[in-house]
């Protein structure tokens, strides 16, 4: 039986990498998409371009304006002499925001009230725009707090803020780690999903099944190689995740492994479903997207589940992709020990076996 | 266009328009992907935090400190645990089971009367940074709500001495549904794209009918116009089912004028079709075409089009090849069409570049397409 697997897996390797074009298309995108998305997905804001429109000579005006011009967040693209040039300099997209500073302000400061400051933000993305809106709020508080001591009142409670786990708040340590866990879904199930359709399309599948290998093995030799792959390429991109990007890698290695085991073992049975239920290979092609990209965007990868409805929250525990970052991002960032995690095991252990056995059922009974 | 070449083409359409319907996963493809994949992301992709579990610590509880844990109790953006241990507020951290810990200290009301004022101490779970920061905004709009009425009530001045007016224009409830499902049309569009004319070349060569059709009269450019023009269809059914869900389903408001979106629709859709042929032309495999344009089409579009990761945030070097994706251009004019309206400023340049891409993509295939068979 080892023997007849075996075989089954080497032709199957042989099928994917003897072909140059194929081989670099298995091996080359996912490193290279690792380093590009690295470095595109990030929340963090830098050298916004904003509009300054100051009415008031004062120095507390300008104090306010230098503490965004000195922010690397921001970049002062355009100084503003009149409330008309605010409407098309938003419009076309080349500033996202632009700050207003009466000619009231140092006046109404001075006189102990409230100094009035309009800031405009373009929302049509408008997590950009709530992003900006943090920043801007901080800011202010410092400002604000800045005032209170130089006029001499009591700051009353104060807001200590700290962060665990990412004491920067960078956006990219979550992410990156979300990345590898991306990337390695695509690869398994690109390998996995085609490759019974292709082989029902070619007509080699009719061969397959009147030689002795029997559905489990036939099963077993299309999985290996998918089991290969993934966890050879995890390791490069894992690799290039701490020793490129420095993402702080604190828990066990093996606790990852464990949990990229069970990943890759459900990744492949859906797969290999999707790959038994498709007779031709856009079918299969349709089914791996159809896979793909709801795992994808409903994993927590850049959204968290916590933010969607309630029955939306219950349909991603289908979705193997949602365990698999829990553990990536618990063993990067947290150091979460092996039995916290537990839970996220079985769950896709019981995915993996549920397709598996669909797969294998299937392999036998559709024949055309 | 002579009458001959005229009949050849619509030959050529009727046959691909029986492929279509024989296999229906192409019409799956253009009609019930915009469907299922509007209505989950339409649902379930969201940025806006609500209800977020966070541990309240009092160590010695007040007049004071009561007012603080009402206001917690009563934002909707947190669902407040109270509790008097800080070890054990500590663990549920730990264990995720809540994301920020509130602590204030026995200290808290004899520090409260000094003059560097009294500490509140606040721990967020900083693994999801984003979230982390919306926390610390909502946590710090909290605790300057209870500020100000602490100090109304005792007669003292408002708390912050600057008064700052926000206008979101475009959005001003800063709803994200409404950016995200123009955005969320252009990511399904770039798929649906691609998947109807990725295997479409590379299924004539593999099943040998390639050679059936060099025998005939046509010629490449009507092999050519014979597949887009099907597939321009399917694909603007498609787009039409997604505005319409857009509009009547989400109620994201269209402020820029319908032709106008269906003429920078039809361009992005011809850019689309173009890359699915030239994969399709170039690799003339199935398999391979499969995965290219799986590996090209749908990251990309998802996380270097604009549509959820600011582009002027990224390096100069990603910057640059956001720009060689379609998509880039089409999240851009959709945001700008469906919330702020025919702003030519906007439109013109991205339509544009989506021609350049429609003609290259379409002209490169083109030359690709030799009746030769090495």
């Amino acid at each position: 039986m080892v023997k007849r697997i075996y075989a089954l897996m080497i032709k199957e390797f042989l099928a994917l990498m003897k072909d140059k074009r194929s081989r670099i298309v298995v091996i080359i995108p996912p490193l290279v998409q690792l380093l590009v998305f690295g470095y595109a997905a990030t929340f963090d804001l830098n050298h916004i371009p904003i509009a300054v429109y100051n009415e008031d000579a004062g120095p507390a005006a300008r104090d306010l304006v230098a503490r965004f011009t000195g922010s690397t967040n921001f970049q002062q693209v355009a100084t503003l002499t009149g409330e008309a040039q605010i409407g098309p300099l938003v419009d076309s997209r080349r500033v996202l925001m632009v700050l207003h500073i009466g000619p009231q302000f140092s006046r109404e400061l001075s006189a102990g009230r409230a100094g009035p400051v309009q800031v405009i933000v373009d929302g049509r993305n408008s997590n950009t725009a709530a992003i900006l809106l943090g920043y801007v709020s901080t800011i202010a508080a410092d400002y604000s707090a800045d005032w209170i001591r130089r006029s001499g009142g009591a700051a009353g409670a104060r807001l200590e803020v700290r962060a665990w786990f990412n004491p920067n708040l960078e956006s990219r340590w979550f992410l990156v780690p979300g990345i590898v866990g991306l990337l390695t879904l695509l690869v398994t199930t690109l390998v996995t999903s085609l490759s019974v359709a292709r082989e029902r399309e070619q007509g080699t599948f009719d061969q397959l099944l009147v030689t002795p290998l029997r559905p489990v093995e036939i099963l077993l030799g299309k999985a290996l190689p998918g089991f290969i792959i993934g966890f050879v390429e995890m390791t490069a991109i894992v690799l290039i995740a701490t020793l490129w990007f420095h993402v702080p890698l604190r828990g066990e290695v093996a606790t990852l492994y464990v949990g990229l085991f069970f990943f890759l073992f459900s990744s492949i049975g859906v797969g290999l479903m999707v790959s038994s239920l498709a007779v031709t290979q856009q079918q299969g092609l349709l089914g791996a997207f159809l896979f793909l990209v709801p795992s994808v965007m409903l994993s927590g990868f850049a959204t968290p589940i916590a933010n969607m409805p309630f029955w939306m929250q219950r349909l991603t525990l289908v979705n193997p992709m949602r365990y698999f970052l829990v553990i990536i991002r618990g063993v990067f960032l947290q150091g979460t020990p092996f039995h916290l995690l537990v839970g996220q095991f079985w769950p896709m252990a019981v995915i993996g076996l549920v397709n598996l056995t669909v797969a294998g059922f299937l392999f036998r009974r559709r024949l055309y | 266009m002579s009458a001959a070449s005229r009949m050849r083409l619509r030959g050529l359409v009727r046959k691909e328009f029986c492929q279509i319907l024989r296999d229906p996963s192409s019409i799956a493809i253009a009609f019930l992907m915009p469907v299922f994949l509007l209505l989950i992301f339409g649902y379930g992709i969201s940025l806006d935090a609500e209800h977020v579990p966070i541990a309240v610590v009092v160590e010695q509880p007040d007049a004071d400190t009561a007012g603080l844990a009402a206001r917690f109790a009563g934002s909707r953006y947190f669902a407040p645990v109270f509790m008097h241990d800080m070890g054990e507020a500590e663990g549920e951290l730990r264990a995720m089971r809540v994301n920020a810990i509130v602590h204030v200290q026995s200290d808290f009301a004899s520090r409260l009367r000094r003059s560097d004022g009294a500490p509140i101490q606040l721990i967020v779970n900083g693994t999801d940074a984003n979230t982390a920061r919306l926390m610390i905004g909502y946590v710090q709009g909290v605790w300057q709500g209870w500020l100000g009425k602490r100090a109304m009530e005792r007669g003292s001045r408002l708390g912050a001495p600057l008064a700052i007016d926000q206008r979101v224009w475009f959005n001003s409830e800063l709803r994200s549904r409404n950016y995200l499902v123009p955005g969320l049309i252009a990511i399904i569009m770039t798929l649906i794209g691609a998947l109807l004319t990725a295997l479409v070349m590379a299924r004539e060569w593999e099943r040998g009918t390639m050679e059936a059709l060099m025998v005939t009269p046509v010629t490449m450019g009507e092999v050519l116009l014979g597949k887009v023009l099907p597939y321009f269809l399917l694909g603007l059914g498609g787009m039409a089912v997604s505005v319409a869900m857009g509009l009547w389903l989400f109620g994201v408001p269209l402020m820029g004028s319908p032709w106008l979106l269906f003429a920078v629709s039809s361009l992005f859709l011809l850019a689309a079709l173009g890359m699915g042929l030239l994969i399709s032309t170039a690799t003339r495999s199935q398999f391979l075409a499969g995965m290219v344009a799986i590996i090209t089409t749908f990251l990309p579009a998802f996380l270097l089009s604009g549509f959820i990761f600011d582009i002027g945030s990224m390096p100069l070097l990603v910057q640059a090849i956001t720009r060689i994706l379609p998509a880039r251009y089409f999240v851009a004019s959709l945001q700008t069409l469906f919330l702020a309206g025919n702003v030519w400023s906007v439109i013109l340049p991205n339509a544009a570049a989506l021609a350049v891409f429609a003609a290259v993509f379409l002209g490169a295939s083109r030359r690709m397409m030799r009746k030769r068979l090495d």
